[in-house]
C-alpha cells in the first residue's frame, strides 16, 4: 500500500534577498484510500507544502525528509517525483501556448504510463471522463489553460487526475474561485478516484465548503508553518464555527 | 505564485499604427526604390532601413567590396511538364518587373548578376507537383535573381531551398496573373557562414492568390525583404514565416504590403524561437493602406518564443492608413519566453525537461508548418526543428 512519509519537513524560499522559513517542521503520513485535509489561514504554508511536494524550484528543503513507500522523493526530479505516482492539482494552472490539450494529456499518460496508451482506448477514456466533468469536446482541441475561465482550469485538473490515477493526489485549493455547480462537478470527479481506494489524498483549502463534498478521514490544522492540530472530521465543523483565529493569536507573525 | 504571462525578453517591441498624408513608410528609406546600386549611398548603420543590421557581418555586400566569385551558388531547378525553365541574360524584358530594389544591397544584387533564371507557368495550367528551386551555396560570392511567372488562372507552388555555404545577395520576382494562385516556400537551411540578403517582390493580379512562406533556420545572416503589391481588385496575400535564431546568428526579415489597389486583403503570421548567446531576430512588418485602397483587409502578426537568455528580439509591426473606408486593419506582436513555470506544470505531469520543451516548440510552430501543404517538406521543417532543440541541449 502506498504511503507518503513527510518528516520534520523544513522549507525555505528567496524573498528580497533574504531567506525565508515557510515550512518549519511539518509531520504528515498519508497512505493510499486516506483522505487528508489540510485547512489553514491566508500564509500558513499550505501551498508551499504542495509545491514542495511536487518539487517546485522556488521552494528550498532545508531539513527534514520526504518518502514515497520508501524512496526518497527529494532526490527525485519534477518528472520523476510525478511517475512515482504524485499529483500537484494546481490553484494557479499554467497556460502553455501552441500544446493542445489533447496532445499534453497524450503525452503526459504516456510518460506516466510507461507507453503510449491504446489509441482507440485512449479516445474513448478521455471522452467519457470528460462528459463526466461536463466539459465540451471541443475542450481537447483548445491550448493547455490558455484562455481557460477559472473553473475550466479545475475541471482540467481534475480531469488529469482521473487520467493519470496517482498514488498520492494533493488538491491544492482546488475549491478556490468555483461556484456551487462547478464545485459538485469537480468534488464528483475527486471522489470517483477515491472511491477506487488506490489514491491517498491530501485536500489542501481555506474553507470547510468542499468538505461537504469530499468528506476527509482526518482534517489538520496548519498554522505558521507546521500543523497545530489534527483531529477527525469534527475539527473542521469547529473551524466552521470559530475560524483560524485561535491559531493565527498563537504566536502566528501574520 | 504568479500565473505565466508573455513578457517582454531583452526585446524592443514598438508598434505603431500612423494615419498619414505621407507615407512614412517610402520616407524613411534613405533613398528611393532604384535598380542602381549608385543611386543608394553606402550604408553607415544609423539609417532607419539599417539600424539593426550588423554590417561588418554583410561580407562587402553593402559597401561594394564583395566581387562575385563565380562559383558562388549552384542553382538547380526541377519542374514538372508544361512549365518553361530559362536562364535569360540581363536585357531580358521580364526582369525587375514585379518591384524595384529599396536598399543598397538589394540593388547590387540587381546591378551584378550575369545571368536570370525564369520560371515560367502557362495560363491555366494547375500543377500536382511543386517547382523545386535548389539553390547550393558552393562556398563564395554570388549574385542573382529569379523570375517566377504564373499566367492567368494558373496553379504553382515553388520550393527555393537555400543550402551550403555561401555570400548570397539575390532578389525573387513573383507576378500573378488574373486568378493565379501561387505558393513559394522559401527555405534558408544555409551553413553556419553563410550571408544570404535578398528582396522577394510579388505582384498580385486580380483575384490571385498568393501565399509565401518564409523559412529561416541557417546562416551567420540572413536579412530578407519580403515585399507585395496588387495589381487588380481582389487579390488576396498570406505571408506566413517561421524562423529559428541560435546562438551568434542574426535572422530579419522585414515585410511590406502596399495596398495600392482597392478590395485586397492581406494576412501576415511570423513566428520565431529564439536560443543561446546573441541570437537576434529582427522582424518589421510595414503594412501600408493607400488612399485609393478601399476596403482593404489586413492583419499581421510576429510572435517570438525565447527559450534561453541571452537572446534578442526587435520587432515593429508598422500599420499606416490613408483611408478609413477598410474592412478591417490590425496588428499584433508579443515576445514570450518558455518560462520556468511551463516547464513545472509539464513536468509535474511526468514529462521529461526535453520533452517539454519539444511539446511546446512544435506546438508553437505546428500551426504554420501545416498549412505548407508539401508532405515532405512538412517532415523535413519537423524534423529541423528537432535537430535544433536538441542542439540547444548539447
Amino acid at each position: 500500500m502506498a504511503t507518503l512519509e513527510i518528516r520534520d519537513l523544513h522549507v525555505t524560499v528567496e524573498a528580497d534577498n533574504a531567506t525565508k522559513e515557510i515550512l518549519k517542521g511539518v509531520d504528515l503520513t498519508v497512505k493510499q484510500g486516506e483522505t487528508h485535509a489540510i485547512m489553514g489561514p491566508n500564509g500558513s504554508g499550505k501551498s508551499t507544502l504542495a509545491y514542495a511536494l511536487a518539487g517546485h524550484p522556488k521552494y528550498t528543503v532545508s531539513s527534514g525528509t520526504v518518502t514515497l513507500d520508501g524512496e526518497d522523493v527529494l532526490e527525485m526530479s519534477v518528472d520523476e517525483r510525478a511517475r512515482a505516482g504524485l499529483f500537484l492539482a494546481m490553484q494557479y494552472p499554467v497556460e502553455v501556448p501552441g500544446v493542445s490539450v489533447s496532445n499534453f494529456l497524450r503525452t503526459s499518460a504516456t510518460a506516466i504510463r510507461g507507453e503510449a496508451p491504446k489509441l482507440r482506448h485512449w479516445v474513448k477514456e478521455v471522452k467519457e471522463t470528460m462528459e463526466r466533468l461536463n466539459m465540451d469536446p471541443a475542450f481537447a482541441e483548445r491550448n493547455v489553460n490558455e484562455g481557460f475561465s477559472g473553473g475550466e482550469k479545475k475541471r482540467h485538473e481534475i480531469l488529469q487526475l482521473e487520467l493519470l490515477k496517482p498514488k498520492i493526489a494533493v488538491l491544492d485549493e482546488t475549491d478556490s474561485g468555483l461556484d456551487v455547480d462547478a464545485l459538485r462537478v469537480v468534488s464528483e470527479g475527486v471522489n470517483r478516484v477515491r472511491e477506487n481506494g488506490q489514491v491517498g489524498t491530501l485536500l489542501i483549502t481555506h474553507y470547510t465548503r468542499i468538505l461537504r463534498y469530499i468528506k476527509p478521514d482526518q482534517v489538520h490544522v496548519f498554522a505558521d508553518g507546521r500543523i497545530a492540530e489534527s483531529g477527525g472530521p469534527e475539527l473542521a465543523d469547529k473551524l466552521e464555527n470559530e475560524g483560524y483565529e485561535a491559531y493565527v493569536k498563537g504566536g502566528a507573525s501574520a | 505564485m504568479a500565473e505565466a504571462q508573455n513578457i517582454p525578453v531583452g526585446s524592443a517591441t514598438a508598434g505603431s499604427i500612423a494615419v498619414a498624408a505621407e507615407s512614412t513608410v517610402a520616407t524613411r528609406m534613405s533613398a528611393p526604390p532604384s535598380f542602381d546600386v549608385g543611386d543608394f549611398p553606402v550604408p553607415h548603420g544609423r539609417e532607419e532601413e539599417w539600424r539593426f543590421t550588423p554590417l561588418e557581418r554583410l561580407r562587402g555586400l553593402h559597401d561594394g567590396t564583395a566581387t562575385a566569385t563565380g562559383e558562388g551558388v549552384k542553382v538547380d531547378v526541377q519542374a514538372p511538364e508544361g512549365v518553361t525553365v530559362e536562364t535569360v541574360g540581363r536585357d531580358d524584358a521580364r526582369l525587375g518587373k514585379a518591384g524595384t530594389p529599396v536598399d543598397r544591397v538589394a540593388a547590387q544584387a540587381y546591378s551584378s548578376f550575369e545571368k536570370a533564371s525564369v520560371v515560367t507557368v502557362p495560363k491555366e495550367a494547375v500543377l500536382t507537383e511543386p517547382i523545386r528551386i535548389a539553390v547550393h551555396g558552393e562556398g563564395g560570392v554570388a549574385y542573382g535573381h529569379q523570375v517566377i511567372e504564373l499566367g492567368a488562372f494558373a496553379e504553382a507552388v515553388v520550393v527555393i531551398d537555400h543550402t551550403g555555404d555561401a555570400v548570397l545577395a539575390a532578389n525573387v520576382d513573383c507576378i500573378l496573373g488574373d486568378g493565379a494562385k501561387l505558393t513559394v516556400v522559401s527555405i534558408q537551411d544555409w551553413d553556419d557562414k553563410a550571408v544570404h540578403v535578398g528582396q522577394h517582390n510579388a505582384l498580385i493580379g486580380r483575384d490571385a492568390t498568393f501565399k509565401s512562406f518564409v523559412v529561416t533556420f541557417g546562416g551567420d545572416l540572413v536579412r530578407l525583404h519580403p515585399r507585395v503589391a496588387y495589381t487588380g481588385t481582389g487579390g488576396e496575400a498570406e505571408l506566413f514565416g517561421l524562423y529559428f535564431t541560435d546562438a551568434g546568428q542574426h535572422q530579419e526579415h522585414r515585410l511590406l504590403v502596399d495596398h495600392n489597389v482597392p478590395h485586397c486583403k492581406s494576412n501576415v503570421v511570423y513566428k520565431g524561437a529564439l536560443q543561446g548567446d546573441d541570437a537576434h531576430a529582427v522582424w518589421i512588418g510595414d503594412v501600408l493602406i493607400e488612399a485609393q485602397a478601399e476596403g482593404t483587409d489586413t492583419y499581421e502578426m510576429n510572435r517570438n518564443l525565447v527559450l534561453t537568455d541571452g537572446a534578442r528580439v526587435d520587432s515593429v509591426p508598422n500599420l499606416e492608413i490613408e483611408t478609413g473606408e477598410i474592412v478591417g486593419a490590425g496588428h499584433a506582436s508579443a515576445t514570450g519566453r518558455f518560462d520556468d513555470e511551463q516547464l513545472f506544470y509539464l513536468m509535474a505531469r511526468g514529462i521529461p525537461e526535453q520533452e517539454a520543451r519539444r511539446l511546446v516548440v512544435l506546438g508553437f510552430f505546428a500551426e504554420l508548418v501545416q498549412q505548407i501543404g508539401v508532405a515532405d517538406l512538412q517532415e523535413r521543417l519537423i524534423a529541423k526543428i528537432e535537430e535544433e532543440l536538441e542542439a540547444a541541449v548539447a
